[in-house]
């Protein structure tokens, strides 16, 4: 209890010390904030010039947003079922949320990162992990929907992830739990020496993206925070954050902050990649998910692995080493040249930085200092680049401009830090509102960062927006890097609770941006691409409904023969094959949610009439100009009624 | 008189172009379409500008009663007109051969040049009284009917040349590069028949 008075103490002084800086905000004259004014200016019918992905957190999805603009474009449904269009309620799409726990209709989503070719972002995929439930997702740049989910066996709160290699070779997916693997009935307080920790490669398929966990490193029970591939000299290295390295079980906020390091674990996935391909490591009995979405069929499928490869990093000689970092690091991040690894310590008062050169010459010359589990431990001297000294309080997370330039985040101190690599200079500081957590760079976890522009994810709302409530949508700004000063250009509302996100500049994608699915290309088993293909058909209580759906009707729309008890499938193809023209369905009554259906596209859903009655549906995408007459009416006889099923467009 | 031969066959394979790219053009802009819907007009058929602009213009004029754009098997034009070009194209050529090797005199370019033009225009008025036809030939069930103030139905008729407004798109009518090639050949036929002339009567002068 003492520690945290202490630590409360702390907190207390510097929120004192740092308001001065915080006056700031209304301190801007009139001449500079339309300057300002300008630069986030797009105006009507003008396209922003990046895009920027942010994380949903706690909505489980991902969100789109134009920069400089702020304006958000769509949410991606990826790990939370989304009534807007269907997704996780459709026939389609429920196979997406399946893991070895079931049916998981939600999840806490974290790290977006874009695919990489030669350490340069290609815009092909975004990936991002579900923390919760622990699970990856893989998401098409060009349909902008989720294609695929892996869950990960043997993790536990997925928060060191998913960060990609240089060539998309990897999608890497760390632990931040440690758990018994395979979990097992054990007391709690055994934990120390017998929990492990999983930090997952999960190969990509360089075509299709398809994922594929090629093998996970059981570690030493700490904490997996936050890792970052090396690029350039380092690539073929993953560097992950870990606190807990007491391995405590219990009141982590004091016992997991008693050591005065942690560590920054160093793993050298190619040397890995080459001892699990002479046949290294043991499949271990395991059971997790595997949902892939098939764009020609719009059909996803979800299938149960049975088994996963585990490698013990003591096995690899010369695969993993432990680099000293003080206080409990959450960040890691690796400089575009591959050379600097910063470790935020986020208990510490300096910002610790290690050299990978450095780095690469203790282990040549063997200057261990002891061990972990078997795990080579390096000298901190021998390995430290450098340090940022006194630079803010609470430091979290460092991006890079591609100039030699570094930007940490300060959530104690609520600020961004621009210092200098290799001087470790402080360049300027500039206050958030309030409490920052990750902060983006586009490419800035690449070999070529684009600096322009830097926007940092707030987890405090407080006054920054009209009130709503106890419950706000959290803030973000951004910020004009292209100078030597920061300057604060922007403040929008982001959705959810963002942690990291990822921007692009615009050109590398918009073009591949998909308008429509062809409808001669589709393979849905239950399409009906003309009046000639729908049709009704009973298959003993099931009732499959084969419909096509055009400006500005349904076909068949009415439907007679159904009866209470029955379950009645609405296949339905949006026929048009004209860009943005999406119909909606809606079902009087239906358990479940609407189905939005895009040009070209077949979606399921289901309904299970409960009374007799006439009863109608309706399209809910304001379509055309006889929107509203879009409806029809389905018959609902007693269960025992012998009507037969009948089905008609357009007779009177 | 080798020079106006060599152009007269230039002119009138010129011709050719037209089966390759379209004589006419016709885009359809509106508010919902920033991105025009648009057809091209060759001498077999009709094109959509981007793959699916027939069926989405279609779509569209099923409101207001019109007629689907014609399949090339549905008008007559589509197999005559490329005979007619093919046939032209020819003769113009061997006009100019025959030119060439002073077989014949030059008037005939004129000749074929004259009824060129007349199976021109003889073909625009085609066209023309399709586009009536295909804009005021309305299903009497449409499910949009709009009148003009003096209460006769309002045609949609495209221009046949220029721009018009009809009801919310912004039409333009004009022609493509085999159209233009056309007229480029048609004009080259011309010099060559003046070429020919003004060799003819240097000629005679001597």
């Amino acid at each position: 209890m003492k520690n945290i008075f202490k630590l409360s103490i702390g907190f207390l002084m510097a929120a004192v010390a740092f308001t001065s800086c915080n006056d700031q905000k209304s301190g801007q004259s009139g001449a500079l904030r339309s300057s300002n004014a300008e630069k986030v200016y797009v105006a009507p019918g003008e396209h922003d010039s990046h895009y920027a992905f942010i994380s949903g957190g706690y909505s489980g999805n991902l969100t789109v947003y134009g920069l400089p603009s702020g304006r958000m474009f769509k949410e991606i449904p990826v790990f939370s079922q989304f009534p807007t269009n269907g997704y996780g309620y459709s026939e389609e799409t429920k196979p997406m949320l399946e893991t070895s726990y079931g049916f998981i209709p939600w999840d806490d989503s974290h790290h977006p990162d874009i695919s990489q070719t030669n350490g340069k972002l290609d815009g092909r995929w975004i990936f991002i992990n579900g923390n919760n439930t622990p699970r990856i997702a893989r998401i098409s740049l060009t349909s902008f929907e989720t294609e695929e989910i892996i869950e990960v066996p043997n993790s536990a709160g997925n928060h060191s992830s998913s960060f990609i290699t240089e060539n998309t070779e990897y999608v890497v997916a760390g632990t931040r739990f440690s758990v018994p693997i395979p979990q097992r009935d054990m007391a709690i307080k055994e934990y120390k020496g017998n929990f492990k920790g999983a930090l997952s490669f999960i190969s990509v398929d360089p075509e299709h993206g398809h994922m594929d966990i090629k093998f996970q490193v059981l570690m030493p029970g700490f904490n997996y925070d936050l890792s970052h591939p090396g690029r350039g000299k380092s690539h073929g290295w993953f560097f992950f954050t870990t606190y807990n390295t007491e391995e405590a079980n219990t009141l982590l906020e004091v016992n997991a902050s008693q050591n005065d390091k942690d560590f920054i674990a160093a793993i050298n996935w190619k040397k890995i990649e080459e001892y699990v391909n002479n046949g290294g490591g043991t499949m271990m009995p395991a059971n997790y998910a595997h949902n892939v979405y098939d764009e020609a069929t719009h059909n996803a499928t979800s299938t149960m692995k049975k088994e996963v490869r585990v490698v013990n990093p003591a096995e690899v000689p010369g695969a993993v080493y432990l680099l000293p970092t003080p206080k409990s690091p959450h960040g890691c991040d690796v400089d575009p040249t591959g050379e600097y690894i910063v470790g935020n310590g986020k208990l510490s008062a300096n910002l610790t930085v290690h050299s990978f050169t450095k780095m690469l010459d203790a282990i040549e010359n063997k200057k261990f200092d002891g061990d972990a589990y078997g795990i080579p431990i390096l000298k901190f001297e021998d390995v430290l680049a450098g340090s940022v000294e006194q630079p803010g309080l609470g430091p979290l997370h460092t991006e890079f401009d591609g100039k030699g330039n570094a930007y940490t985040t300060f959530f104690i101190s609520s600020e961004v830090v621009k210092w200098k690599l290799g001087t470790w200079e402080v360049i300027d500081r500039k206050p958030t509102y309030y409490s920052v957590g990750h902060l983006t760079i586009p490419g800035g976890n690449s070999r070529e960062p684009f600096g322009k522009y830097m926007f940092a994810m707030n987890k405090i709302t407080k006054d920054r927006y009209l009130p709503t409530g106890p419950e706000m949508e959290h803030s973000a700004q951004l910020y004009d890097i292209s100078g030597d000063k920061m300057e604060l250009i922007l403040d929008f509302p982001t959705h959810g609770e963002p942690h990291y996100a990822a921007a692009i500049p615009a050109e590398i994608i918009k073009n591949n941006s998909r308008k429509i699915y062809r409808l001669a290309e589709n393979q849905h088993a239950k399409k009906a691409t003309s009046d000639a293909d729908t049709k009704v058909v009973r298959d003993g209580k099931n009732v499959h409904v084969y419909m096509t759906m055009i400006r500005s009707h349904f076909s068949p729309d009415n439907i007679e023969g159904v009866k209470v008890g029955d379950k009645v499938f609405f296949h339905i193809t949006n026929l048009e094959q004209d860009f943005d023209v999406p119909h909606g369905f809606a079902m009087i009554g239906a358990n479940n949610a609407e189905l939005l259906v895009t040009p070209g596209q077949t979606r399921t859903l289901t309904w299970e009439p409960k009374q007799v009655g006439v009863w109608p549906f309706y399209c809910t995408d304001f379509c055309s100009a006889l929107h509203q007459e879009m409806q029809g009416y389905v018959r609902v006889s007693p269960a025992n009624s012998n009507i037969e099923l009948s089905w008609g467009l357009g007779e009177e | 008189m080798k020079k106006a031969g060599i152009i007269m066959v230039i002119g009138s394979l010129l011709l050719l172009g037209l089966f390759k790219f379209p004589l006419w053009n016709i885009m359809l802009g509106a508010p919902q379409y920033p991105d025009p819907l648009g057809m091209d007009i060759y001498i077999n058929g009709i094109q959509g500008v981007k793959e699916f602009d027939l069926q989405n213009i279609d779509g569209l004029n099923h409101y207001i009663g019109m007629k689907t754009i014609p399949k090339p098997e549905e008008m007559w034009e589509f197999s005559v007109f490329p005979k007619v070009i093919l046939g032209m194209s020819i003769l113009g050529a061997i006009i100019g051969l025959l030119v060439f090797f002073k077989k014949i005199s030059y008037t005939s370019i004129l000749a074929w040049f004259i009824l060129m033009s007349f199976l021109g225009i003889l073909g625009m008025y085609d066209f023309n009284n399709w586009l009536i036809d295909y804009g005021s030939n309305l299903d009497p069930h449409a499910i949009i009917k709009v009148t003009n103030p003096d209460g006769t139905p309002m045609s949609y008729k495209p221009p046949l040349l220029g721009f018009q407004k009809l009801l919310n798109f912004d039409v333009k009518s004009l022609p493509h590069i085999g159209g233009y090639l056309m007229f480029v050949g048609m004009a080259l036929t011309l010099v060559a028949f003046w070429i020919g002339r003004k060799a003819s009567v240097r000629k005679t002068t001597q």
